[in-house]
């Protein structure tokens, strides 16, 4: 434990770890200073003017060095002026005053400064309601004003500092919040100061603007109205909002979130999502939140909503009950015997995935994860200890990142390893290209795509590197899916494995393997005992299929010519989808927003989400629906209560042993104190009150023998003259069915790319920004084409979900 | 007297390098260099009782010696900003005595370990950065800087910088953003540069008069430093001279002159010999000194007695105020100036100077009540001792001096 230091605030005496600030001692002792610029997880600048306190000192003798006592007390020697309490640090011994004249007076004065260029128009103002200064001024603010409102400047209000976030120059009172976070915390400096004095505004440094996937927390933290986004500007009052906790379901981090309802008579009466907010937890995402997770919420309301069963009739989906479509599906389920096949999203809960498997288990058939990242069963072996928590990595640990771009794949994962490194903890980036990590890295490793195994298994020979790991106190691995596809990815997953076993990096907190999956619960359900399908058209081809929040025919040509010739399909999920136009049956499942269930992050933290708006039409819950199958398939599966079937989960599967929902849903305290209550402090951030959820156990950690066996994996395909090895990788903003929606995104989505050494493109005739034609395996796709010359010049980098089906290295011509 | 700092006056073309050595130049840079021990030289510039030129008169050899030994490398930045409006001084020393203050800033490196020093000029002094550029060429091929000097390991290298034309950047933590690359911003004090300065290291910054002290005083000894000026102001000033006088211009003065013998012996009287009725000793910044009084002209300026006036010695930049203007006017123009100079970082600064404009203007074009005067006041009085650095007090320190001494030329102003 850090030296504690003991200082007097306001009578009251306050012991908090040295290096603290006093505005934040404060807080840990319940006063409140008044802040504007200050933030909890920035550094302090003094420059708003608004914590102004009275600081005095104990006076020590010069000879003796001890306190000089007065009537028995240390004699305090005052500053002369008001004093910033955000960037002063305590001291022993040292006194505050923040309530008294001369404090109060300061900070008056700082509010009356700041009112005579705001144009108090909170009426109209989207922060209207949670603003710290609409607070601040309320407490101490001017009843009246002394300046002279025409002489108010009057500034733009709608200025786009990119397409997601709009700067209103009026409200701005230029502390500097945001651009701090983008410098300290995201690490992309792309917006900054423009001009002086009250000329001073914020502009866009960046083309496309604020070409940052963490531009929206800077409204969370912006005191005032000045930054709002695209998707929440003039949507509602905050007061008239509802908030439901939630889990983000974009990816693999599991970031808590809050959602934010109102019913409204624009969308016709319905209770309907406003915003996504972040919610406080320390341990996964502190309190941010990456702009996809932020605004692509809106698949849950899309128009293409499945909203009753369908049975397909007389060549088309036609309207059935519950009843007749669920025992239609379970009456082929149970002829198909031996040929029934489930196919289920990482997109699921944990208890949809646990009763789609008990089902197959208890049927003939078999339960695939629809993915092409596969490992999973080592991260559940060796994946890393409960208690592992990026925020509190630093020197001692070593944190490699293999086969992933974090900053495209998992954001927040990418901000908490920046800001290990930052820390003093030792990064490993193994990669075949340039990502934005790099630059944090101690250590960079560029290999040829197909490498990926050897590379890490390299860090177990002597060398510098190998040392920076093996010596570690403590080592994760974050490994991806770059350039890989099932069978490249298991071997990658059996080398980081067998190297964190044998260096003993498993079983601890702060130790083990991550996978940097697609999904958000891709983790449970490998913990289930789903596995993935290395040749899945095959295993579809001809048999009777389940498929579960999954559009396979979109996303391949290949998948979906197999799925043509399937015996019958079943198809369970929220939104109209290529593949529900080829279903024999579809199932109408509620999202996200509308149930209950858990989540498993990509770092074994199962967490849960609760309902936040009413059931679009018929649809239900996965787990019940496939309960409902199962009985008329004569299989008992729970389908009423969410938690009965956590509670057999827990039972069944080792990890989750021990786990309720009432565990999930405990809390403990957090810092910094964020809430409603004291958003001047740490922005508009939800407090954590439903749950920060557990860790699951690992089978190294819980003391059993793990055995990992090497995987060789196929070698990969050899281009041949004038061909390229077309290799896939994950960008943030996809063309995925949960993306597509938010059509705030698209300018980000854009065209699909491929990206090409500058020198492979001159040898094709290419230009940059040329359309070309992809053509592998019989089929084809146009691409916009982008340069890397980083990657080698045989190689081409087509990205997932984008419309070109790559999901492993292939072999592909390139023409103009 | 001989000149000390504005030795050119005697001394035609010595901002000629041989002119320069011929005339005692560098030799207290090699003599400290090859025979003395850094602290030596710090030690001497200590009992000389030098303090800076810059504006605070902070004494110059105890700011040397908080240069924390534990953190390296150490660097030497001397402020050739001199944006203070009325101070014209430095850009003189450069112009024609550029060795001087050349050889006192390598001094001053060599007396903190510096092996990099910067001479940080505002924007619109371009040309004579080209000119220091060419001296600093000329003392390298002499080998007078440059790596391993005079055969001892000391390497010393000296790059002029040019700042974008802002008064913010002559306040020292402003101007180490500025060299950064950075935006010209103040930082929070403490820590200060001698222990966290450029680039986060240890660093000493002084104006470019105090740097052009130290080879005489290495040359001729902190005791004969000291038989100039008084006790607690040691040494010569120059004297930027400026306002309703007959003839404006820097004048090189004992510290501890008298107000009149600068203004009528040195500076011909006032224009149109009308009398003197106040005085802005430090620029823009000043407090203004009430000259009710024919006795106030006999004050002497020097750091302590000119406090005794309720005013600050700063960079004497003495401008004369005489009985023609309204000082309504004149603070509509100091305020003016803040209000465009502000860096808008810290709020009172920011909002106050242009609050407070916005009533000067009032007053001055003759719309404005009494009211506005108290208000202008209380605004200024409410945003001293709360800004982040000290243009924001600074601007401050004329309206609340001329209102609470020379309110009844706001009097008029308001009724007219």
């Amino acid at each position: 434990m850090s030296k504690q230091v003991t200082l007097t605030i306001d009578g009251k005496q306050v012991t908090v770890a040295e290096g603290t600030g006093v505005a934040d001692a404060a807080k840990l002792a319940g006063i409140d200073i008044p802040v504007f610029c200050h933030h909890p997880k920035l550094e302090p600048v003094g420059m708003c003017r608004m914590c102004l306190v009275e600081l005095g000192r104990p006076m020590r003798d010069r000879a003796t060095g001890q306190f000089v006592m007065e009537n028995g007390a240390p004699k305090i020697q005052w500053m002369p002026k008001l004093e910033t309490a955000c960037t002063n640090k305590v001291e022993e011994g040292m006194v505050i005053l923040t309530q008294s004249a001369k404090a109060t007076d300061g900070q008056k004065g700082t509010v009356e400064f700041l009112l005579t260029s705001h144009p108090l128009d909170c009426p109209v103002c989207d922060k209207g309601g949670e603003c710290p200064l609409q607070n601040l001024t309320m407490e101490h603010g001017p009843g009246k004003s002394r300046f002279i409102y025409n002489e108010k400047l009057h500034l733009d209000k709608m200025v786009p500092l990119g397409e997601l976030i709009y700067l209103d120059r009026e409200r701005c009172i230029q502390c500097a919040r945001c651009i701090r976070f983008q410098d300290e915390i995201a690490g992309d400096s792309v917006i900054g100061f423009d001009e002086r004095g009250r000329s001073t505004q914020i502009v866009s440094l960046s083309d496309p603007g604020f070409d940052s996937v963490f531009s929206g927390n800077t409204s969370d933290i912006c005191p005032v109205g000045a930054l709002t986004t695209a998707d929440f500007r003039f949507g509602a009052r905050p007061w008239e909002l509802d908030a439901q906790a939630s889990i983000c379901t974009q990816c693999p981090v599991g970031c808590n979130t809050t959602l934010n309802t109102r019913r409204e008579a624009k969308s016709g009466g319905d209770v309907v999502v406003k915003r996504v907010m972040p919610r406080q937890n320390e341990e996964v995402n502190e309190i941010w939140l990456c702009d996809k997770g932020r605004f692509a919420y809106h698949y849950a309301e899309s128009k293409k909503r499945l909203t009753k069963p369908q049975i397909h009739k007389d060549q088309k989906l036609a309207r059935a009950s519950w009843d007749a479509a669920t025992k239609l599906a379970a009456d082929n389920f149970l002829k198909a015997k031996k040929d029934f096949v489930i196919l289920a999203s990482g997109r699921l809960s944990n208890e949809d995935l646990f009763n789609l498997k008990t089902l197959a288990d208890h049927s003939e058939g078999k339960a695939y994860l629809y993915s092409d990242m596969a490992g999973g069963e080592l991260t559940s072996l060796v994946g890393v200890g409960a208690g592992t928590n990026f925020g509190k990595m630093g020197a001692g640990t070593t944190i490699v990142v293999v086969a992933s771009d974090l900053y495209e794949e998992a954001p927040i994962w990418y901000l908490r390893v920046k800001q290990a490194a930052a820390r003093g903890a030792t990064l490993i980036v193994l990669n075949p290209r340039e990502t934005k990590l790099d630059k944090h890295a101690s250590f960079v490793v560029r290999y040829a795509y197909g490498d990926e195994a050897k590379t890490v298994s390299d860090l177990g020979k002597k060398s510098k590197i190998s040392d920076a790991f093996i010596n570690a106190e403590n080592a994760v691995i974050l490994y991806g899916s770059e350039g890989l596809g099932v069978s490249g990815s298991a071997s990658l997953a059996s080398a980081c494995a067998k190297l964190l076993q044998e260096t003993e990096h498993v079983g601890k907190p702060n130790n083990g393997l991550i996978g940097v999956w697609t999904r958000a619960n891709d983790q449970g359900a490998w913990e289930i005992g789903l596995n993935v399908e290395e040749d899945l058209a095959k295993a579809l081809k001809g048999k009777t299929v389940y498929i579960v929040g999954a559009d396979p025919v979109a996303d391949d040509p290949k998948l979906a010519k197999a799925l043509e010739g399937a015996e019958f399909v079943a198809v369970q999920d929220v939104i109209e989808t290529a593949t529900t136009e080829i279903a024999d049956v579809v199932l109408p499942a509620q999202a996200f927003t509308e149930r209950e269930g858990t989540l498993t992050s990509g770092e074994r933290r199962v967490q849960r989400f609760y309902p936040a708006v009413p059931v679009t039409g018929e649809a239900k819950p996965d787990f019940s629906i496939t309960s409902q199958i199962a009985r008329h398939m004569g299989v008992i599966l729970e389908g009423t209560s969410i938690s009965a079937v956590f509670d057999i989960l827990a039972d069944s599967v080792k990890s989750f042993e021990g786990l309720n929902y009432a565990k999930l849903a405990e809390i403990k305290p957090q810092w910094p104190i964020v809430g409603r209550g004291d958003m001047y402090y740490g922005g508009t951030t939800y407090e954590n009150t439903q749950g920060m959820g557990v860790h699951l156990s690992a089978a190294a950690g819980r003391g059993e023998k793990v055995s990992i066996s090497r995987v060789q994996r196929e070698a990969a395909p050899r281009p041949k003259e004038k061909e390229l090895l077309a290799v896939p990788v994950t960008k943030l903003y996809d063309r995925g069915t949960t993306v597509m929606p938010a059509e705030l995104l698209h300018e980000r989505i854009g065209e699909a790319t491929i990206a090409l050494h500058p020198e492979a493109a001159q040898n094709l005739g290419i230009a940059v920004g040329q359309t070309v034609n992809i053509s592998f395996n019989g089929f084809s796709g146009e691409a916009v084409v982008k340069l890397d010359d980083t990657i080698s010049v045989g190689v081409a980098l087509v990205p997932r979900s984008m419309g070109i089906a790559i999901r492993e290295p292939v072999a592909v011509k390139v023409k103009a | 007297m001989a000149h000390i700092l504005l030795r050119h006056r005697e001394i035609p073309d010595i901002n000629k390098l041989d002119i320069y050595k011929k005339n005692g130049g560098l030799i207290a840079f090699k003599k400290a260099v090859t025979n003395m021990k850094p602290t030596e030289v710090t030690d001497v510039v200590k009992n000389s009782g030098l303090r800076g030129r810059g504006g605070a008169g902070f004494p110059t050899g105890m700011k040397w010696s908080f240069i924390d030994n534990k953190n390296w490398p150490h660097y030497v930045v001397a402020n050739a900003d001199e944006s203070e409006p009325g101070t014209f001084k430095d850009r003189e020393i450069m112009e024609s005595n550029p060795f001087q203050f050349i050889e006192g800033l390598a001094l001053a490196s060599y007396a903190v370990g510096a092996n990099a020093s910067y001479i940080y000029l505002r924007g619109e002094f371009w040309q004579l950065a080209a000119f220091l550029d060419e001296k600093i060429a000329e003392l390298e091929a002499e080998g007078y800087l440059g790596e391993k000097l005079f055969g001892t390991d000391y390497s010393l290298k000296i790059y002029t910088h040019l700042g974008a034309g802002a008064y913010i950047c002559g306040e020292e933590t402003a101007l180490l953003e500025s060299l950064e690359g950075k935006r010209g911003q103040p930082r929070v004090r403490p820590p200060f540069p001698p222990s966290y300065g450029l680039y986060g290291k240890p660093t000493i910054i002084n104006n470019v008069e105090t740097f052009t002290n130290v080879p005489m005083i290495m040359a001729n000894g902190a005791d004969w430093y000291k038989s100039m000026g008084t006790a607690d102001s040691p040494g010569v000033k120059i004297f930027s001279l400026s306002g309703r006088v007959r003839k404006p211009g820097n004048y090189e003065l004992p510290l501890g002159t008298t107000f009149r013998e600068l203004i009528y012996t040195y500076g011909g009287g006032v224009q149109d010999s009308r009398s003197v009725k106040a005085i802005m000793p430090a620029g823009a910044s000043s407090s203004l000194i009430v000259v009710n009084d024919e006795k106030v002209l006999d004050t002497p300026m020097d750091y302590a007695t000119v406090r005794t006036l309720g005013a600050e010695l700063g960079s004497a930049s003495v401008i004369i105020v005489d009985d023609t203007v309204p000082l309504d006017w004149l603070i509509n123009k100091t305020v003016h100036f803040f209000k465009h100079e502000s860096c808008g970082k810290c709020t009172p600064c920011r909002e106050g100077t242009y609050w407070m404009s916005n009533i000067t203007e009032r007053i001055h074009s003759g719309h404005g009540t009494n009211a506005d005067v108290d208000l202008l006041l209380n605004v200024a009085k409410q945003m001293q001792g709360k800004c982040l650095c000290a243009l924001g007090d600074f601007s401050t320190t004329a309206v609340v001096t001329s209102i609470e001494r020379f309110r009844s030329d706001f009097d008029k102003a308001v009724k007219a």
